[in-house]
């Protein structure tokens, strides 16, 4: 088990800057997930940290060890591709048992390793098959057991769910979750699908364009956004921002009065649960365009003078197309956004 | 498909396999048939009386077996020199982005645009001094530049068709560039590596002009055949032909999964 710690690590692809001076730090038996758009960086930085890229500059430790400028076998660590990468020519016990053998273990151990990781994926009936006989889900799993049977001090993983359909991936989710909690395994996770991101790490690191614009717990990350950029990627429907103009120190919308943290145009962002239905004149003004009853809620979305806006109502609201509403905001639950710089104002 | 169309692909599919079995089918017949048959006309479709007579007695010529060793000698070492040098080529062309890469491998296949007709003169000025001049080795020298380009370019296709990430999860499971190489890539192209080979194989066996010019007594089968059957009768030479092409179209058959990847063609 060992932590990580990325020192301002850069990269450039030519004249391309694919990562600028990234820093952070992953505890030992910590889930961290990359999260970004594609083309953040987010994969590169699994990659040099995996040592299968070479860095511009800076370093990356893992535990205390400066492993900056080994290979990738000698850094002590485990991964699962996107595409899974389990090898064709081997049965899936083979496969399990790759890293075992490389690090020369002898058989009774290998044996022990193999059963016990085909155990915590459920694929102990399938080990004398070979994958090409396995579905993608099986496959999947081969590939986490892969990476679990050599007990890694660090386990990275590059969208590993990114290949299953939707019900597949949520199961999976839950069972990663689960089966990593137990390993106790000191994980980076890369993937474009917040949901994934927030249901399964510890801290969600947010990357745009080779930086980390935010890093923090999936709630703080969702709640408080450090960017608008962040408001946006983060949760589904994502974070509504409203532009107004803030007077000493107040934000009138309709019937709305806000306490802004500076004066001039500023954005109000806030999420589509916090806003409680009022009638039209005891709140922002809010013109219903469309309303989809999703069973568990009703989804709104309207405007709020030129911005458009998601509103979570209850599932029996009686709420048709074309009605004005009013929306109430509890201070505590919204950020304050500089429409310049796009960063949360902090604090209020 | 739509009517003419398809009626179009079938004739053209007839067309070229009838370009390529009819020379062939007449060329059995001949051997097959006797003297008569051979200046019958016009042809009969099947052999009146199929015979072995003239393949025998053709494989009784004397020196024949002797042609056919050094042919095998000669194809055996093209083989082998086309992968050791081919293969890595290929694996080079597949996976490292090089300045330049496109036009290597379009300067590749223009070595096989030079015409040996020039370079015979002077290779064999060059082979006679150091030696290389009527031996088979010398032989598969020239015959590995003209397998060389093939080799190179379907070993490529083969390393490409490999995903990287068997590699990288390989290198991330603990094997050094080499270890994974073969105990990853090497098994999964092998197949394919076998198929290139026996390409090469083909490529040297079926080569006559400069084995001709390169041999006097040390001859390769088709080397050999090219003046001993220029004085014999008809139907030995159909004979001759036949038995050097037996060998070609069954290797070529049993590779043709993999030279139809090369071209991008799925067999199916």
């Amino acid at each position: 088990m060992a932590g990580i710690l990325i020192d301002k690590v850069a990269k450039q692809f030519g004249n391309a800057v694919a990562l600028q001076e990234i820093s952070f730090t992953v505890e030992d038996g910590e889930f961290v997930a990359l999260l970004g758009p594609s083309g953040c960086g987010k994969t590169t930085l699994l990659r040099i940290i995996a040592g299968l890229e070479v860095q511009s500059s800076g370093k990356v430790m893992i535990g205390e060890r400066d492993v900056s400028s080994l290979k990738p076998a000698q850094r002590g660590l485990a991964m699962v591709f996107q595409n899974y990468a389990v090898f064709p020519h081997m049965t899936v016990f083979e496969n399990v048992a790759f890293g075992l053998r490389m690090k020369g273990a002898d058989q009774a151990r290998v044996e022990a390793k193999v059963r016990k990781a085909a155990e915590l994926l459920h694929i102990e009936q399938y080990l004398e098959r070979f994958p090409a006989k396995l579905s993608g889900g099986q496959r999947q799993r081969v590939a986490v057991a892969r990476a679990l049977a050599v007990e890694p001090a660090v386990l990275l993983m590059d969208e590993p769910l990114s290949n299953l359909d939707a019900l597949l991936r949520l199961e999976m989710r839950a069972e990663l979750r689960s089966v990593l909690r137990e390993a106790g395994t000191t994980t980076i996770y890369v993937t474009h699908d917040q949901t994934e991101a927030m249901g399964l790490a510890d801290r969600i690191a947010v990357m745009q364009g080779g930086h980390i614009v935010q890093i923090g717990a999936p709630t703080e990350v969702y709640s408080r956004p450090a960017t608008r950029f962040v408001g946006g990627f983060v949760g589904s429907p994502p974070m509504n921002f409203v532009n107004t103009v803030a007077a000493s120190g107040q934000a009138r919308l309709g019937g709305l009065t806000l306490a802004s943290p500076v004066d001039g145009p500023i954005v109000l962002g806030f999420r589509g649960e916090d806003a409680k239905l009022t009638d039209a004149a005891g709140g922002a003004p809010f013109t219903v365009r469309v309303a989809e009853p999703m069973g568990s809620h009703l989804l709104l979305t309207g405007r709020i003078g030129d911005d458009l806006a998601r509103v979570v109502a209850p599932p029996a609201a009686r709420i048709a197309a074309g009605e004005t509403l009013g929306l109430a905001l509890d201070p505590a639950r919204i950020v304050w956004i500089d429409p310049e710089t796009g960063r949360t104002h902090p604090g209020a | 498909m739509s009517a003419p169309r398809k009626w179009l692909y079938v004739t053209g599919v007839l067309a070229l396999c009838a370009w390529v079995l009819v020379p062939i089918y007449l060329i059995g017949l001949g051997a097959m048939g006797g003297r008569l048959a051979v200046f019958k006309w016009p042809k009969a479709f099947a052999p009146g009386e199929a015979s072995f007579a003239a393949l025998a007695t053709f494989l009784k010529i004397e020196g024949v077996w002797n042609a056919a060793l050094n042919s095998l000698i000669a194809a055996s070492l093209t083989m082998l020199f086309s992968i050791l040098l081919g293969a890595p080529a290929g694996y080079a062309l597949a996976r490292f982005a090089f300045r330049g890469q496109s036009a290597f491998r379009l300067l590749v296949l223009l070595t096989r645009a030079f015409p040996l007709a020039i370079l015979a003169l002077p290779l064999t000025v060059i082979f006679i001094r150091v030696g290389l001049y009527d031996t088979p080795f010398g032989v598969s020298l020239i015959h590995t530049a003209l397998a060389l380009p093939f080799a190179a370019l379907v070993t490529a296709s083969l390393f490409m068709g490999i995903p990287r990430e068997y590699e990288e999860a390989a290198w991330v499971f603990g094997c050094t560039r080499w270890q994974a190489f073969r105990k990853v890539v090497l098994p999964l192209a092998l197949p394919g590596i076998a198929a290139a080979a026996i390409f090469a194989f083909v490529i040297s066996w079926n080569e006559v002009f400069a084995a001709s010019v390169l041999t006097v007594r040390e001859r390769t089968l088709t080397a050999y055949l090219l003046t001993v059957l220029s004085e014999s009768p008809l139907h030995y030479r159909f004979a001759g032909g036949f038995i050097l092409i037996i060998p070609s179209v069954l290797f070529i058959f049993a590779v043709r999964k993999y030279l139809f990847a090369m071209w991008g063609v799925s067999s199916k």
